[in-house]
């Protein structure tokens, strides 16, 4: 089996992407969509990788793991936000959620 | 000591911010004592401050004493400063000395009043403000005490304020005085804009050495003149001082003839170097506004019948000698004159006041006579003052009046002869004032039975705190004119003593006609003077001559009436206009702003869906958009 190449690794990190923003757009249910963008941020998370060893650079490894922070500490919030909404509702989706309406 | 002169301002502020807290609790008469015992402390820290600069050699008697640094403001630079110097301690001094000795007759005059602490805050308050108007270093801090005088005139006007006539009078004083802020506060800024400082050092300087164009100049002077004429009740703007002697009798002495209308004449020699470095016709027209005014409010003087309104008109009349002296350049006699008027009119106004409160407020001369067994000592205070103000030697108003003469004839002809016949009337009424209050037969018994619930009606003579003033003015009256007589240099004490502060733009008249026949100008004042006394004594008292009062002269030429027709009239529409243009246009701009971006808002907030997926898919449409441009522009390659 050949050594899969920085290409293909961009290539499946870009399709990643391209299904996690698919999923936010299409999708209703709010714990999908919080999956979708972790799809969204791992595929970064891939090409960064990626980049950093076809460049032999340590940076982009590193951004990573403030990438997985990041994400770890938005997911406590973004999950608590929708726990509290959904005691306060009996059904939930996105949709519903349109209060800020102009 | 000079230092100190700080606490001159301070103290009397110190008293009105007492009586404003427990003003009610002290009650009278002890608001009264503290308020006159501590503008009598201020008096006696400026005499301090005055004898210290009279230890100094000439040239170093002005002292800026900085408090704090009041606006500092990029270039603009406006330090609280205060000026000790010859001028303004002279200023300071009869400010605190006259207004002591008013503070002390108010105590008698102002008794049973309802609202008598608050009556002495603000006379304190005045004084404190008037004070910060004559010791400011720069027009600022003089503009910050112009403001509280007139605020305080205001109150004190209208201070018996549920009587209609009275807040019409305060309202007109002020709104009169608003235009002539005006003046100063432009002043102000071309002063600064051409000088860029707004201290009178500064500004005095500049014009000195021509480091600003004529044009500023001129129109610092003029425009500070203006502000004058507002403050010092000159053509065109002098009618709310007749109105002014609404408010109590202490007040119409204190602020209306003594020492707030004299701020305009302070004014215009603290900025001497200025008139003297503008065009010619600033001081011409100076001279002749104030010309014009001594004599048109000496005709009215004639017809009047109110004991108050009188006084006021010669307080009108006076104070355009004054400003006929700075116009002629004389201002060593401007000053001399101030103070000597500030002696003999505070006099006659407590003198009259002494007569309203023993004729039980009754103002009306024709109600008045015979009053000279009734009230000795106002009769004998009163009758000095009328010597005094009338020009008979050896009185105090004879010595500044005649002074003031010497320069116009100098200066104009013309104007010296506007100024004698003002001289004549000004003789002929003031007699006329005292025939009809002290001689001739008594007219108050038709008044007994006016003020029936007095029920055995006759004036009596004021109580001793009110004597006590009258008594020391008279002296003043008297001596006063001891400060600057003609006679020898020497005798030139105000001229040596004023020398650093006016030598500048003081007119040498050595060498002219009038210098050298002064003598001749001396007799011609005397003559003036007794002929318009005679004349009255022939009218009044001997009844040989028909008296001359004719209605238009009663009417004060019906000036005051045109003014208000033409302000009522034409005036009102014209503000009516304005408001309405405010209206439509100025307001139609702001609102139309308002609508507009209102409307556009009401346009675009449509996008704001409140769906998270719309905005998911705005945010990928934009980072696409994003990239498909730094691609086209090759950003990427």
């Amino acid at each position: 089996m050949p050594e899969p190449t920085t290409l293909s690794y961009l290539v499946v990190a870009a399709l990643l992407f391209v299904i996690g923003a698919f999923g936010v757009m299409v999708r209703r249910n709010p714990l999908v969509m919080f999956m979708c963008i972790e799809l969204m941020l791992n595929a970064v998370n891939l090409s960064f990788v990626a980049l950093a060893r076809e460049l032999t650079d340590i940076d982009g490894q590193s951004i990573v793991f403030f990438v997985l922070v990041v994400a770890a500490a938005e997911v406590v919030v973004g999950l608590g936000l929708i726990v509290g909404i959904m005691r306060n509702r009996s059904s939930l989706t996105a949709d519903d959620l349109a209060e800020l309406k102009g | 000591m000079t230092d100190l002169v700080w606490l001159v301002p301070l103290l009397p502020l110190v008293g009105g911010l007492i009586l404003v807290v427990f003003g009610a609790r002290i009650g009278e008469p002890r608001a009264g004592w503290l308020a006159t015992l501590l503008t009598a402390s201020s008096f006696v820290v400026t005499v301090l401050v005055y004898l210290d600069l009279l230890g100094m050699p000439a040239e170093e008697r002005s002292h800026v004493v900085s408090l704090f640094s009041w606006i500092p403001v990029g270039s603009l630079q406006i330090d609280f400063a205060l000026l000790a110097d010859p001028l303004s301690i002279t200023m300071a001094l009869f400010v605190t000395g006259i207004g002591s000795l008013i503070h002390l007759y108010a105590i008698g005059y102002m008794h049973g009043d309802p609202k008598f602490s608050k009556f002495f805050l603000y006379l304190n308050l005045f004084v404190f403000s008037m004070l910060a108007l004559v010791l400011g270093e720069n027009l600022l801090v003089t503009f910050l005490g112009w403001e509280g005088v007139g605020a305080c005139s205001y109150f004190l006007i209208s201070f018996w304020h549920n009587r209609d006539s009275a807040a019409v009078a305060g309202k007109k004083a002020f709104v009169t005085n608003r235009i002539g802020d005006w003046g100063v506060m432009t002043a102000m800024f071309v002063a600064f804009s051409a000088v860029g400082s707004v201290s009178y050092k500064a500004i005095n300087e500049a014009a000195h050495e021509g480091a600003i164009s004529q044009t500023a100049i001129s129109a610092i002077a003029i425009l500070l003149f203006v502000g004058a004429c507002g403050k010092s009740a000159q053509l065109p703007l002098y009618f709310w001082l007749p109105d002014a002697m609404e408010g109590p009798t202490p007040v119409s002495a204190l602020i209306h003839a003594a020492t707030m209308v004299t701020a305009g004449v302070f004014l215009m020699t603290r900025v001497g170097p200025v008139l003297a470095e503008s065009y010619g016709w600033v001081p011409d027209t100076i001279a002749i506004v104030g010309a014009a005014t001594a004599l048109f409010a000496a005709t009215i003087a004639v017809a009047q019948h109110d004991i108050k309104r009188v006084l006021a008109y010669s307080t009108v009349s006076q104070l355009g000698f004054m400003f006929l002296a700075i116009g002629s350049g004389a201002y060593v006699a401007a000053i001399f004159h101030m103070v000597t008027h500030a002696f003999f009119k505070a006099l006659l106004f407590l003198g009259s006041g002494s007569v309203i409160h023993g004729m039980h407020h009754e103002q009306d001369m024709r109600k008045m006579g015979a009053l000279r067994a009734a009230m000795p000592v106002t009769a004998f205070t009163f009758i000095i003052g009328w010597l005094a103000i009338a020009g008979v030697p050896p009185f105090a108003g004879f010595w500044s009046k005649d002074e003031i003469l010497l320069y116009v004839y100098a200066d104009n002809r013309l104007l010296y002869v506007v100024g004698m016949v003002t001289a004549l009337l000004t003789a002929y009424y003031m007699t006329r004032q005292v025939i009809l209050v002290f001689f001739g037969e008594a007219r108050w018994h038709d008044a007994a039975g006016e003020h029936g619930a007095h029920g055995d009606f006759r004036p009596h003579e004021s109580p001793k705190v009110m004597l006590i003033p009258l008594v020391v003015l008279s002296v003043l009256s008297v001596v006063g004119g001891g400060m600057q007589l003609p006679f020898s240099k020497d005798l030139h004490f105000l001229e040596h003593w004023l020398e650093p502060v006016v030598e500048e733009a003081e007119r040498s008249i050595k060498g002219t006609w009038a210098y050298d026949n002064k003598y001749v100008l001396l007799g011609a004042a005397i003559v003036v003077a007794l002929t318009g006394i005679a004349l009255s004594v022939a009218v009044y008292a001997k009844r040989r001559l028909p008296a001359i009062e004719p209605k238009v002269l009663e009417n004060a030429w019906f000036y005051d009436a045109t003014v208000a027709r033409l302000v009522g009239g034409p005036g009102a529409a014209s503000f009516r206009g304005v408001t309405l243009f405010d209206a439509r246009f100025v307001d139609g701009a702001v609102n139309g702003a308002g609508a507009v971006a209102r409307g556009l808002g009401g346009v675009v907030r449509r996008s704001q869906t409140g769906f998270v997926r719309a905005y998911a898919v705005f945010i990928a449409l934009g980072a696409v958009a994003l990239l498909a441009w730094f691609v086209w522009r090759g950003w990427l390659a």
